[in-house]
């Protein structure tokens, strides 16, 4: 059956069971437009800016277990979109980006809108293509979706000329696949899961650190059961939180560079290092040279051989699926007649304890002003805990990973690795569609919201109904909490002046809103956001401009180099 | 520490940017980087020497498996291997100086490969290391123009890196 390269890639994005297709038409896409036009299966979501497209599709993605796909045209369609692609490789996040580009016989003669889109991405994809034959679409997409999702998952490009998208070819789409050049680990060396098992319950003072990878390979229930079996503490990494429902004992809260006391210091003081889908990076790690003063075994599991012994020397390596691997080694750890060592491990856990007793994420509330802290709480009991929740960057992302306990996994939705202001709307507009019905907040600052605004109009054009939760204290806070710290009290351009007024501005894209002002008012204003099902609400709490987010390893610091907010 | 490094990877467009740009991206040294085609058409081979401490060889050996193009790598410098590269050097030869370049090129077992009534152009393979020294070898004034492969790389005896 002969169809255009257009018809080719409508009909590969069919029968991968693409849903949604988040883009921005074009020039070089119009005949790729023409066929979504003609077609119902898969459904288009038309953003403001191609930006937004890709963090739409990355939402999307991390709160299910697809790969989210987005189209943009070719030029700065795609340069647009190079954060979101950038974003979305940075966090591991399965994705099919295609962009059109110009015709084959202009291609690098600095044609209109034209620009080397394999070569500008390819530093931040998981690989990319260039079609230069509308034979070659089929192959080319199937090919994509399955690097996207398989190994350690991250964004594919799929550039095709506006020739090619109109030329004929016949269409089959192949059932299988295989790169004779790809062949990602599934279980580790049996071996060496057979050594890790006994290291671990040789473990006095033992310390599980779990990461992104467990989301991903969606192995929160096997972590759950390995940490619950062996009793042992356990911590996650931004990414990873969920991973391990938080509210447990043996959970220790975040790690890093705004995590726990007891996190912290658990991992700098443990003798035995289980690192699961976590990569050792430096906002975690902090001093690599500091962290390995203390000596300990490390064990790690990853997809990717790249990530282990990178930043920190690894005793044993399991290369493979975490989902796999940690069943490997809870088979073990079930079958074995030795069981940790219960004094050992009570000395550890009264360690822990005393750290834990110091209240490390604790912050004085006011009956004057907001407290940033206190928005996240109140937010936590309205939605229950179960919502889902997408995060900007900066302080209010750091507030919302400490005060919003996850229970599970893929509801914490933020840019951990690339750090993107602008990422929580479009990423929001992902999750609810994915998840209709479902509640849906995306926690912001009045910096962060402002590099993607105008996703607002996309929300009332497809019935969103998120809640936004902007913490808006009018500075760039994170920026000015490290001009205060470390710069003199320079506030050099982390001031936010002329802000637009929010609720206006809501308003005038046809949603809710609502300012708030005092602390008495953010429960109410809040239950009220979250009754209102059918309609995107925005909430501008005005709070703490001097509030600063605690306890806080400075940059290059050791984890155990933590300062808490008593210590100011 | 020096490395070789030897990778077979998709003949495709854009491979061989795929392996330079993780060099530079990732800061890692290339002393040099050869590739070509096999007699397999369907792959290419490339030798990079670069140089790093082991953890940073561990790193660049892991990277470079992990892009789809690439096939298979293999560190030379782990084993026994065989290094050669080929120079090609235009020297000015009149006078006294063409019976002594002349001389020299015999010694070095380089060959004479085009002649004019002034110039030489000589061919001389070896490692990189013979190649330096027949450059200090020769006057320095002479030499009017060199052009190096860089280096390729094989491993001794049943060391093969085939798929």
């Amino acid at each position: 059956m002969e169809l255009t390269g257009a018809e080719i890639t409508v009909r590969c994005l069919q029968e991968e069971g693409v849903e949604y297709i988040f883009g921005y038409p074009g020039g070089a896409v119009l005949f790729i437009y023409d066929e979504l036009f003609k077609q119902e299966q898969v459904k288009h979501i038309l953003v403001r800016h191609e930006q937004a497209a890709v963090h739409a599709a990355d939402g999307y993605a991390r709160s299910t277990d697809k790969v989210g796909v987005a189209l943009v045209t070719s030029g700065p369609g795609l340069t647009n979109a190079v954060t979101g692609i950038a974003t979305a490789y940075m966090d591991s996040i399965p994705l099919v980006v295609i962009s059109g580009q110009v015709p084959t016989g202009f291609i690098g003669e600095d044609a209109f809108q034209e620009v080397d889109a394999v070569g500008i991405t390819r530093p931040c994809v998981k690989h990319n293509f260039l079609v230069k034959d509308a034979k070659d679409i089929a192959i080319t997409l199937k090919k994509a979706f399955y690097l996207a999702r398989t190994g350690r998952p991250g964004p594919v490009l799929v550039d095709i000329p506006k020739d090619v998208s109109n030329q004929k070819a016949v269409y089959e789409y192949p059932a299988t696949v295989n790169i004779r050049s790809y062949n990602p680990a599934s279980h580790g060396d049996p071996l060496l899961v057979k050594q890790a098992a006994q290291m671990l319950l040789a473990a006095k003072r033992p310390m599980v650190y779990a990461g992104g990878g467990v989301v991903l390979s969606d192995a929160a229930k096997q972590l759950t059961e390995l940490v619950r079996l062996l009793d042992f503490p356990v911590t996650n990494t931004l990414m990873g939180l969920g991973s391990y429902p938080s509210p447990d004992k043996n959970f220790l809260g975040m790690l890093g560079m705004h995590g726990t006391l007891e996190a912290n210091m658990a991992m700098q003081h443990c003798d035995v290092l289980l690192a699961v889908g976590a990569r050792f990076d430096d906002r975690v790690i902090g001093n690599v040279a500091h962290f390995a003063e203390v000596p300990r075994k490390i064990i790690h599991i990853d997809i990717d051989p790249a990530s282990i012994s990178k930043r920190v020397k690894v005793d044993v390596p399991l290369v493979g699926d975490v989902r796999d691997v940690l069943g490997d080694v809870l088979a073990l750890l079930r079958a074995s007649k030795q069981k940790p060592d219960a004094a050992a491990l009570k000395s550890w856990w009264q360690d822990i304890e005393a750290w834990r007793s110091r209240k490390s994420l604790t912050y004085r509330n006011s009956t004057e002003v907001i407290k940033p802290q206190y928005v996240i709480e109140k937010l936590y009991e309205v939605t229950h805990g179960d919502a889902f929740i997408t995060s900007d960057v900066g302080q209010h992302q750091m507030w919302a990973a400490q005060y919003y306990k996850f229970n599970q996994p893929r509801r914490w939705i933020n840019s951990g690795g690339l750090g993107t202001m602008g990422f929580g709307l479009p990423s929001a507009m992902g999750v609810q569609l994915a998840h209709p019905g479902a509640q849906v907040a995306c926690i912001t600052g009045e910096g962060s919201i402002q590099m993607n605004i105008q996703e607002l109009s996309t929300c009332k054009q497809f019935h969103l109904p998120i809640k936004v939760i902007l913490l808006n204290n009018g500075y760039l806070g994170m920026v000015r909490q490290w001009q205060e710290f470390f710069h003199g009290n320079r506030y050099s351009e982390s001031y936010m002046d002329a802000l637009p007024d929010f609720v206006k501005l809501a308003e005038s894209y046809g949603h809710v809103g609502a300012r708030v002002n005092r602390p008495g008012d953010v429960e109410g204003a809040l239950r009220e956001a979250f009754a209102r099902k059918d309609d995107l609400v925005f909430l501008d709490f005005h709070t703490d401009p001097t509030e600063n987010v605690f306890p806080m390893v400075p940059g290059g610091k050791g984890l155990s180099e933590i300062i808490m907010a008593e210590d100011l | 520490m020096r490395h070789i490094i030897s990778l077979l990877m998709q003949n495709e467009a854009g491979a061989l940017s795929r392996v330079s740009g993780l060099f530079s991206a990732r800061g890692y040294n290339i002393e040099s980087l050869t590739v070509a085609p096999t007699e397999d058409k369907t792959l290419s081979r490339m030798t990079i020497v670069t140089s790093g401490s082991d953890a940073v060889i561990e790193q660049i050996n892991k990277q470079l498996n992990k892009l789809v193009d690439v096939v298979s790598v293999m560190d030379l410098t782990d084993g026994d291997h065989i290094e050669r590269e080929l120079m090609l050097l235009k020297v000015r030869a009149e006078g006294g100086d063409r019976e002594e370049l002349k001389r020299m090129t015999d010694i070095f077992r380089g060959r004479i490969i085009d002649v004019t009534d002034k110039t030489y152009t000589i061919e001389l393979t070896g490692a990189g290391h013979k190649l330096d020294h027949f450059l200090q070898a020769i006057e320095h004034k002479l030499i009017l123009e060199t052009v190096r492969t860089g280096a390729s790389g094989i491993g001794r005896g049943e060391r093969i890196l085939k798929l």
